[in-house]
């Protein structure tokens, strides 16, 4: 039998899983892996802050967590310190700012274990309205943009002289990336938010051959991770990021062996 | 006419990068840029391609003008799985495509992998990428660079062909003159300043050509028009 808030936790999670394919292969091919990092760390700030000042908390966490992708879109862009530097700086900084608050208020309750790590009990049906609404918007910006995207991760210059908006590009696609993490983390949490976003892009890569075959390979695993996962944390009664991760993990291994194993056989057919 | 920069300036953190900088081009014209390292060359690509805006001067661009791009700096990273076939679909539809490829002699490598490439495939392929869009103008920035010296004539003849079948101008950014030289309708040697334009055969003559490219250079030269003459008994 499998209970209420399994399955909203399941059909929460697989939506995000479905985004977040696509999403993180822009992470790794553009070189910002970190950037789902420093979102994160920002949309926990924007729960806190939501708690502390009494917002409505999906509003502060989204908002936030995009002000912070669209500063580092803007700070990449001035020469001096590399962009690696500024999305440490402002992880840290968000994160070191969601402590203070945590510290502050002690007025409101909260767990801060189930922020940083996931939790699936506290899925409810608001937050499923939200994740999908999400994945609707999503998806259908990157269909539709698709081509756009591609051509700025190529080369932005080539794409500009061909008359792309790429700066619009560009920003569109960060705060889709800010906001999947944003609402993610009720399930993954803040600290490993990432990994769904960056573990399935990259075991996907060992069977792509274009970056079409890439993004949807890397939405199945998640996918697939984020089932693994949240059976596992029932099962064996442990955080829900965390096993999702490691699901996540595991199937990136098989990945790999599975292509070692398919080379293999490929050498050993060849003579025959 | 294309395009036309008069008296153009560009500073970037008040450091000035290009001092009054006029240039013209027409179609069919190849145009060259050549200078040492550091001479604002590539700038002065960005600003005809309206990447960039000069700080001061008058830029003039053909309306509606179309242009195709190749950079000096490509590269596609292993993480990003993209087969030339694929690179060249996302700008046009497959017929242009498969026409742009074999116009450059790259037909055989349609599902090869990008970062798989050599450095000569990789501008030859990139060279088809930028006539998908049928470009009124060209602008290659250092096109040359990187590929071996047969290749590197090829390269050359090829782009010269271009010009001579599609009719369109050329703004070409070139390490070195002599290998360019027999195709170049006009040459701008460029010191952040133009420190002398005109035809190849005069600018090669010209003292401060010399001052900035040595002796060494026109030997090279001569060494060049040998095997230039050598090709011509042949044909």
């Amino acid at each position: 039998m499998i209970e209420d808030f399994l399955i909203r936790a399941l059909v929460t999670g697989v939506g995000i899983a479905l985004v977040s394919g696509p999403l993180g292969c822009f992470l790794i091919w553009r070189r910002l892996a970190y950037l789902g990092d420093a979102c994160a760390h920002a949309a926990l700030f924007g729960v806190l802050l939501g708690l502390w000042l009494n917002l409505e908390i999906q509003w502060a966490v989204m908002g936030i967590a995009v002000v912070m992708a669209l500063c580092l879109v803007r700070l990449q862009k001035q020469a001096i310190l590399p962009s690696d530097t500024w999305l440490a700086i402002l992880s840290q900084g968000a994160l070191a700012l969601s402590l203070v608050v945590v510290s502050l208020s002690s007025s409101i309750r909260i767990d801060l274990m189930s922020l940083l790590f996931g939790d699936i009990l506290s899925v409810g049906p608001k937050d499923m309205l939200w994740v999908y609404a999400l994945v609707g918007a999503t998806l259908f910006m990157l269909v539709f943009f698709w081509r756009s995207f591609l051509s700025v991760v190529i080369h932005e210059e080539i794409a500009r002289t061909e008359g792309s908006p790429t700066q619009r590009i560009q920003h569109g696609l960060m705060i889709l990336i800010a906001a999947t993490v944003a609402v993610g983390m009720k399930i993954i949490g803040a600290l490993l938010m990432i990994s769904l976003l960056i573990i399935p892009a990259a075991s996907a890569r060992f069977f792509s051959k274009t970056p079409e075959q890439m993004a949807i390979l890397s939405s199945v695993l998640g996918m697939l991770a984020v089932t693994i996962g949240l059976f596992g944390s029932v099962e064996w009664d442990i955080p829900s990021g965390p096993a999702i991760v490691i699901a996540a993990g595991a199937l990136g291994v098989g990945m790999v062996g599975l292509k070692n194993a398919v080379k293999q056989i490929k050498k050993f057919a060849k003579p025959i | 006419m294309l395009i036309h920069l008069e008296n153009i300036s560009f500073t970037y953190d008040q450091r000035v990068i290009l001092d009054e900088v006029s240039l013209a081009i027409s179609a069919s014209q190849i145009v060259t840029l050549i200078g040492p390292n550091g001479a604002g060359k590539s700038t002065l690509a960005r600003i005809v391609l309206n990447l960039l805006s000069p700080t001061t001067g008058k830029r003039w661009i053909k309306p509606g003008l179309t242009v195709g791009y190749l950079p000096q700096v490509f590269s596609v990273d292993p993480i990003f799985p993209l087969t030339v076939k694929r690179l060249m679909r996302l700008a046009a539809p497959q017929k242009k495509c498969e026409g742009a490829l074999e116009e450059v002699g790259v037909s055989h490598l349609k599902e090869a992998t990008l970062s798989l490439l050599s450095r000569g495939e990789l501008q030859r392929v990139l060279l088809a990428r930028t006539l998908l869009r049928d470009p009124e103008l060209l602008v290659l920035d250092e096109p040359l660079q990187g590929v071996d010296f047969s290749g590197e004539l090829e390269l050359y003849k090829l782009i010269s062909n271009i010009r001579k079948i599609r009719g369109c101008g050329i703004l070409m950014i070139s390490h070195d003159l002599h290998i360019v030289m027999a195709a170049t309708d006009w040459v701008v040697c460029l010191n952040k300043h133009v420190c002398c334009s005109g035809a190849p055969e005069m600018v090669i003559q010209h003292p401060e050509y010399q001052a900035l490219f040595g002796q060494r250079k026109l030997e090279e030269v001569l060494f060049f028009s040998h095997t230039h003459n050598h090709r011509h008994d042949g044909s």
